[in-house]
């Protein structure tokens, strides 16, 4: 062997790379916290795993049989990763990182069963792989199944709204024990592989009953929790296997995962323990209760594009209240040109951006930015609710829960308290939506039978497209 | 045994540097908390994807693992775990550039039109 390749193959070499993979971690996550720096800080990450990925190849252990297995491996990977990253639509934009989390999360699971086997099941000896081992494989596979399920309730495989699962959170309680239980008996001295498979089993149970009562809404919080945990368990498995790169990286993401989550909770005024322990104990959904009978509380009125373009051309400022069901008929574009078609007749038009419209944080904003709407003119939700007062109309365009005034007055809600844009205190409303179905909640929106609202029924993409064409008239 | 000697123990009689293991755990948790505290709401379905991609290093507990994977069996579930791991490195990334690429600021139709 000449002297170059068993000074890359040397460990120290290895581990130095993880230092500056690691090291490029960092700064791309830190560049991800700012639009303008934020595609290089993507890049910059990606970089550091092309390179913690090469490093590891040159680790001397490898002989050619398993180059070919991992060959294998990761062009199984490349083929099924790329497409569906490339062809995913933006609006199936949070399911597919859902679905990227699912396989992080499965493959912490399956190669924490890999190394018990190898370990011939003897863990006991070996508490410091052991203990991170166990862990690995319950919070990879709870991790695992628990994203998939929230992929089906976006992707509306599974319904969106919460699942009652009968004395809930006792079942769960019960998988859990049953998991930790078993583990405890193979770090005790144990070396049944049909120990190792109750643990996982028992999680992926767990890890499907945890998220099915958890209502679509709460989805994001949800993803940002089990994204965090699959960070954690990479963490776990980086211990056991003795590797820098894993435990720094999974770490950090177990770390950041959790601050996002709590943001992301915060914004909708819940906690993260209220949102996934509504989901373990059922004490939460009582939004199935509240409004499933569905009686409304008055009348609509339904409106005309034609009436709504001339509303608009005599508004002085209108505000534009974007939501899930904008993105879902992609009418981000077709509102831009309405847009510009009311900024040439002079009216100021802004856009509400609520935290947690859409299905994520941030939703909107990539959507409006993809249509090339001006930055400043996105106005966040402190910064835009004084303004309703003084604005004429207010556009809603597929967004139900957070404009529901329920929140704000009625205290037996289940989303009273959540802040919302203050949508019906501007001087007309009017509504862009599909059907009268209710939002993701699933609860009575009062807005919608509101003096001042008027409802504009169909396709979001072909009503704004119809004002549109009926401005150019006036 | 004092606790500490229980450690001690530990990591010397498995030499295993459990302890430095933990520290650096502790370190990137603080790195973590720091590190992303303050995000524009704008940045956070992004981030969170940017996130979801570095945690596909567990490819590498995949590729270590596999150097000693005897069996069948054993070298089966760890191609499935690298490909897993791909999946999440290869889609994680390529999404959050593409979420990212809608922030980037088109160039100005500039002022050359081709001819009068």
């Amino acid at each position: 062997m000449s002297l170059a390749a068993a000074f890359f193959q040397d460990v120290n070499f290895i581990n130095a790379s993880y230092i500056v993979a690691f090291s490029l971690f960092i700064t791309g996550l830190a560049k991800l916290t700012s639009p303008t720096t934020a595609v290089q800080g993507n890049k910059i990450a990606a970089a550091g795993m092309l390179l913690a990925v090469v490093a590891t190849l040159l680790n001397r252990d490898l002989d050619g049989s398993e180059f070919a297995l991992i060959a294998v491996g990761l062009i199984i990977g490349t083929i099924v990763g790329v497409p569906a990253a490339r062809n995913v639509k933006m609006t199936a934009m949070p399911q597919m990182v859902a679905l990227f989390n699912g396989v992080g999360g499965g493959a912490v699971a399956l190669i924490a069963w890999a190394e018990f086997r190898d370990l011939g099941g003897n863990l006991s000896d070996n508490l410091d792989i052991g203990v991170p081992l166990i862990f690995a494989a319950i919070v990879g596979s709870i991790s695992f199944w628990g994203s998939n399920i929230a992929f089906g309730k976006l992707q509306g495989l599974i319904s969106g709204s919460p699942v009652k699962v009968p004395a809930g959170l006792f079942v769960n309680i019960a998988l859990l024990a049953t998991a930790i239980g078993a583990g405890v008996a193979i770090l005790l001295g144990s070396d049944s592989e049909g120990l190792f498979l109750a643990i996982l089993i028992a999680a992926a149970i767990l890890g499907n009953l945890a998220v099915l009562p958890i209502g679509g809404a709460d989805m994001p919080v949800v993803i940002s929790t089990l994204n965090a945990f699959t960070g954690l368990s990479a963490a776990a498995a980086g211990i056991a296997l003795d590797n820098y790169a894993l435990i720094v990286a999974g770490m950090i993401v177990g770390a950041s995962g959790t601050i996002l989550t709590d943001q992301m909770a915060k914004a909708m005024n819940r906690s993260i323990g209220s949102v996934l322990l509504g989901g373990f104990g059922g004490e939460a959904p009582a939004a199935g209760g509240g409004g499933a009978g569905g009686e409304t509380g008055g009348t609509v009125r339904s409106t005309s594009a034609a009436d709504v373009a001339i509303l608009l051309a005599y508004a002085r400022q209108v505000v534009v209240v974007p939501g899930y069901g904008m993105a879902v008929a992609q009418a981000q574009h077709a509102v831009r040109e309405m847009a510009k078609a009311l900024e040439k007749k002079g009216i100021e038009v802004k856009y509400a951006i609520h935290p947690v419209a859409g299905r994520m944080p941030g939703h909107m904003n990539v959507l409006l930015a993809e249509a090339d709407v001006p930055y400043d003119q996105l106005k966040e939700m402190d910064d835009i609710n004084p303004e309703f007062g003084r604005t004429d109309v207010s556009l809603v365009i597929g967004a139900n829960d957070v404009t529901n005034p329920d929140a704000r007055l009625k205290p037996d809600s289940p989303i009273y308290g959540m802040p919302i844009l203050n949508v019906d205190e501007s001087r007309q409303v009017i509504v862009l939506k599909r059907s009268m179905a209710s939002g993701f909640a699933g609860i009575e929106n009062p807005l919608f039978h509101g003096e001042k609202t008027q409802m504009l029924f169909g396709d979001a993409k072909a009503s704004v497209s119809e004002i549109t064409s009926e401005l150019a008239q006036l | 045994m004092q606790p500490h000697a229980v450690i001690t123990v530990l990591a010397v009689d498995t030499g295993s540097p459990l302890l430095t293991e933990i520290a650096i755990l502790i370190l990137a948790a603080f790195v973590g908390f720091q590190v992303i505290s303050k995000v524009p709401n704008t940045l956070h379905t992004p981030l969170m994807s940017g996130t979801n991609a570095i945690h596909g290093i567990v490819l590498l507990g995949g590729l270590v693992a596999i150097a000693h994977g005897e069996g069948f069996l054993n070298q089966l579930i760890l191609v499935i775990a690298i490909a897993f791991g791909t999946i999440n490195v290869v889609g994680g990334f390529l999404v959050t550039d593409r979420m990212l690429s809608m922030f980037k600021r088109k160039p100005e139709p500039v002022a050359e039109e081709p001819q009068k």
